[in-house]
């Protein structure tokens, strides 16, 4: 880390700086010293548990916090002039639910809630166990691996296309697009003139992908999330409009990509930090939701969401001015020593564990319990079948995500592999 | 020991607020002799659904048990109601001639439905009041049996609730009741209309407006028809008379305590008043019975059905039975109750009493998907979710902190609030009397 340390209204420029991404944990002790904090840029950072908790639950917080999506020029005057203009219209008017309000919000959520039940989740625990085994079966013989290629990245893109009835063939051509639309959650590259462009061209792409397969699945409907999704409901009408369905099946999609890697990676890291807390999982599976749950508390895949105020909110001593940007530090909440005893200690038997790790309100994960049984198996297999396992290097490096943070690698040194 | 100490603490109401009462007095460190008398052979079971699942088959009855959260090591008394008090003494007297001495008493016995007066009808068969475990069996089987059309006298939230499970049941339902619109007491009708709206939607034949004279039977005393006001005449073959409750004080008649069929007046702390306006140090209530000056609408006397303030004030009387009199802490509640009908789920924070304004602030009533606020000269008291619950946390915290009304404008679903009239009725309109003419 730097030394300087930044004066307090520049500390969430600091956090965007990959110069403090290994850990940021510092910064968000002193944002903390203030439950919500005004930044140079004229942005609030809110890092105490309770505020943040408080404005998860307050409807003048908006999620429709992105710039309208523009199409750079292309010199053809029909683009510049008609199409892309009417597609920037569409793709701003049908944003994943994350970046909607209600009441669209509300009903493109239920309509994925209706897909994402428990049954179809718990129905894929026997194909996780042995997804597992089998990455780790082909590390036989290694005396390293990179658990972020060798089995956190591979096994939830796996399960995703699975559930989601995407053809795990056309992964290669999709893990890009997921990578940069994963930027939107980062507010540099989201300001950034070149950066909106990419993800643009992202979304174009893999929406005509999504297009094809939806049209596909509308002739031969089978039993995934995506057919169901692109079917008739009860009344014979379908359920989605049809913008609404490609940018709903692209957000599944892409959060089934960029965010389970992170929970897995950074919970196999607080383990090897950790070797007690590793030895005691191996020797007791049952503990897992303990050690997921602490994860997602200590070190989550998301660290924060933006929103924009719609009015001015008086919270925490400050009020937040209307129009102004709002940073959720949902990873600095759950380190709020008002909240938890001890916070920054590692300690998955910690009674009330009331994180963010999964957000909160509105917009709380719909993918939580599919996230928590893929960490769980994961992390039961490494702690089991590993022998000596080692961190090769600490902190390892990390992508350049601030909000969707993890390890770009996470070498472990082994002895073996049972 | 001495015996004075060997009587220990009487819960009296093996309801909600007795059975989490009892429960917070264990895990308060009470060790010493506990008795929880419940007037029902039964033990303590949950009430929400008896008007919701189990009238609707999807629960049977006596599946409603509520799990003990603590050991009670408790002596149970029950199927004996409590006939009288002697504070002089401390004894209560049980039906059977039993007298239980305490040292402290917790006072839980709840409410008890309204019945329908005996001489215009109250004691033919098939007319229903829906309170206990057994009412709602009984109601239950009657439904099962497929009455040609239910009369459901009251469109409060009981029902409204019974309604919505017979049109589910798909019998004929009339609803009446003397106000505009149904819940029109509870949340006004300008909001009461939405549900208007779903009883129509829903088959049910509502008449606003209507009071009923009397219930007519047939040669074998089955109520066949029910007499209205205005000299009109129905046909019904079972009737739910949901006219609210009256609390179970009867009991406590002659005790010298401040206690009518409004409830059991206690301070902030939970102490029952004497007669005189002084706290008895050794009596508490809480639950439906209790009625309390409440912190957030400025000391008001009020006594709630809610499940969330039986607990809470079960839990708070306990403490304050334990703590020393130096150390009776007050009890600040937001009261909140939820309601499910016609596929709504409707959540409600603070007390609508008096309101002069109703904004709905988010969604619509059109689509009766919204939250409305209501407010009092100009300070937001209470709101109102029909589908909606997830922002209610938002409202209560402007209800508690006494925010200007409406306290959130700029919603994401709603920029600008709608402004209605609350449209509550006369209290003379609503009176149990005016129900039933007596």
């Amino acid at each position: 880390m730097p030394d300087d340390t930044p004066p307090a209204d520049a500390l969430f420029a600091a956090v965007l700086d990959p110069a403090y991404r290994a850990d940021p944990y510092p910064l968000y002790a002193r944002l903390r010293e203030r439950p919500v904090s005004r930044q140079r840029d004229g942005s609030y950072v809110v890092s105490a548990h309770a505020a943040i908790r408080s404005l998860l639950f307050d409807p003048r917080l908006s999620s429709e916090d992105l710039p309208p999506s523009r199409r750079p020029r292309t010199g053809n005057p029909l683009k510049d002039w008609i199409l892309n203009p009417i597609r920037n219209r569409i793709a701003t008017a049908h944003r994943p639910l994350i970046f909607r309000d209600p009441p669209d919000h509300d009903t493109l959520r239920a309509l994925v809630m209706r897909s994402f039940t428990v049954p179809r989740v718990e129905a894929l625990r026997g194909r996780i166990v042995r997804d597992v085994d089998a990455l780790l079966d082909a590390c036989r013989g290694r005396d390293r691996i990179c658990l972020v290629d060798d089995l956190s990245y591979p096994l939830p893109v796996a399960v995703i296309c699975d559930l989601l009835g995407v053809p795990e063939a056309d992964e290669p051509r999709f893990q890009a697009w997921a990578t940069e639309l994963a930027t939107a959650l980062e507010p540099d590259a989201r300001h950034d003139e070149a950066g909106r462009h990419r993800i643009v061209a992202a979304f174009d792409a893999i929406s005509a992908y999504m297009r094809d397969l939806i049209r596909e699945k509308r002739r031969r409907p089978a039993d995934d999330m995506l057919s169901e999704l692109a079917g008739p409901g009860p009344d014979g009408r379908r359920l989605m409009g049809a913008f609404d369905l490609i940018s709903t099946a692209i957000l599944l999609l892409v959060a089934g990509h960029e965010t389970t890697v992170n929970l897995i990676t950074n919970g196999m890291l607080q383990l090897l930090r950790h070797p007690r807390e590793l030895e005691r999982l191996r020797a007791d599976p049952e503990r897992a939701p303990r050690v997921i749950e602490e994860v997602l508390r200590f070190d989550p895949p998301v660290h924060f969401r933006t929103r924009k105020a719609l009015g001015a909110i008086e919270i925490g001593g400050v009020t937040i001015p209307q129009g102004a940007p709002v940073v959720l530090l949902f990873a600095a909440g759950s380190r709020d020593p008002e909240r938890f005893p001890d916070p920054d200690r590692f300690d998955p038997d910690r009674a009330d564990n009331q994180h963010f790790g999964f957000g909160g309100g509105l917009h709380y994960c719909v993918g939580a319990p599919l996230a928590r049984i893929e960490a769980e198996i994961a992390l039961v297999a490494l702690c089991r079948r590993l022998r000596e396992p080692r961190l090769v290097m600490d902190p390892p490096p990390y992508r350049p995500g601030a909000s969707l943070r993890g390890p770009e690698q996470l070498h472990i040194g082994i002895a073996g592999i049972d | 020991m001495s015996a004075a100490e060997l009587a220990g603490i009487v819960v009296v109401g093996a309801s909600l607020a007795g059975l989490r009462g009892a429960e917070a007095l264990r895990r308060g460190g009470y060790e010493g002799p506990l008795t929880i008398v419940g007037a029902e052979p039964h033990r303590p079971y949950d009430r929400p659904p008896l008007s919701k699942h189990v009238l609707a088959g999807e629960l049977a009855a006596d599946a409603t048990g509520l799990p003990a959260l603590a050991p009670l090591r408790a002596r149970w008394r029950l199927g004996q109601p409590t006939v009288g008090l002697d504070r002089a003494d401390r004894i209560v007297r049980l039906a059977d001639g039993t007298r239980l001495a305490y040292d402290r008493l917790l006072v839980a016995t709840g409410a008890e439905a309204r019945p329908w007066p005996a001489p215009t009808g109250g004691t033919l068969t098939g007319v229903f009041t829906l309170r206990g475990r057994d009412d709602a069996a009984a109601l239950r089987a009657a439904l099962a049996a497929g009455p040609r059309r239910v009369l459901i006298v009251g469109a409060g939230l009981i029902g409204c609730e019974a309604a919505s499970c017979c049109r589910d049941l798909g019998l004929a339902v009339t609803v009446v009741d003397p106000n505009p619109t149904p819940l029109a007491r509870s949340l006004g009708t300008g909001i009461g209309g939405v549900i208007a709206a779903c009883l129509r939607d829903a088959g049910v034949a509502f008449r606003p407006g209507t009071q009923v004279r009397a219930f007519e039977g047939d040669g074998a005393g089955h109520v066949v028809r029910a007499r209205f006001a205005d000299g009109g005449a129905i046909e019904a073959d079972l009737v739910i008379a949901a006219l609210g409750a009256t609390r179970a004080t009867g009991w406590l008649a002659g005790a010298g305590l401040r206690a009518d069929a409004g409830g059991l007046t206690c301070d902030a702390a939970c102490r029952a008043l004497a007669a005189d306006g002084t706290p008895c140090p050794d009596i508490y209530a809480a639950g439906d019975v209790a009625r309390w000056p409440i912190p957030v609408y400025g000391g008001r006397l009020v006594s709630v059905e809610h499940w969330g303030n039986a607990v809470e004030q079960a839990g708070h009387a306990a403490r304050n039975m334990l703590a020393g009199p130096d150390d009776q802490r007050p009890y600040a509640h937001l009261p909140a109750y939820w309601s499910s009908q016609f596929g709504i789920n409707i959540k409600a924070v603070g007390l609508t009493d008096g309101a002069d304004s109703v904004a709905v602030v988010q969604g619509s009533r059109a689509s009766r998907r919204f939250l409305a606020v209501y407010g009092r000269a100009g300070q937001t008291i209470a709101a109102v979710s029909f589908d909606q619950a997830r922002w209610l946390p938002a409202y209560a915290d402007a209800i508690l902190a006494g925010r200007p009304f409406p306290p959130i404008r700029d919603a994401t679903d709603r920029a600008r609030p709608e402004s209605l009239a609350p449209g509550f009725p006369s209290p003379r309109a609503v009176s149990a009397d005016e129900f039933a003419h007596a």
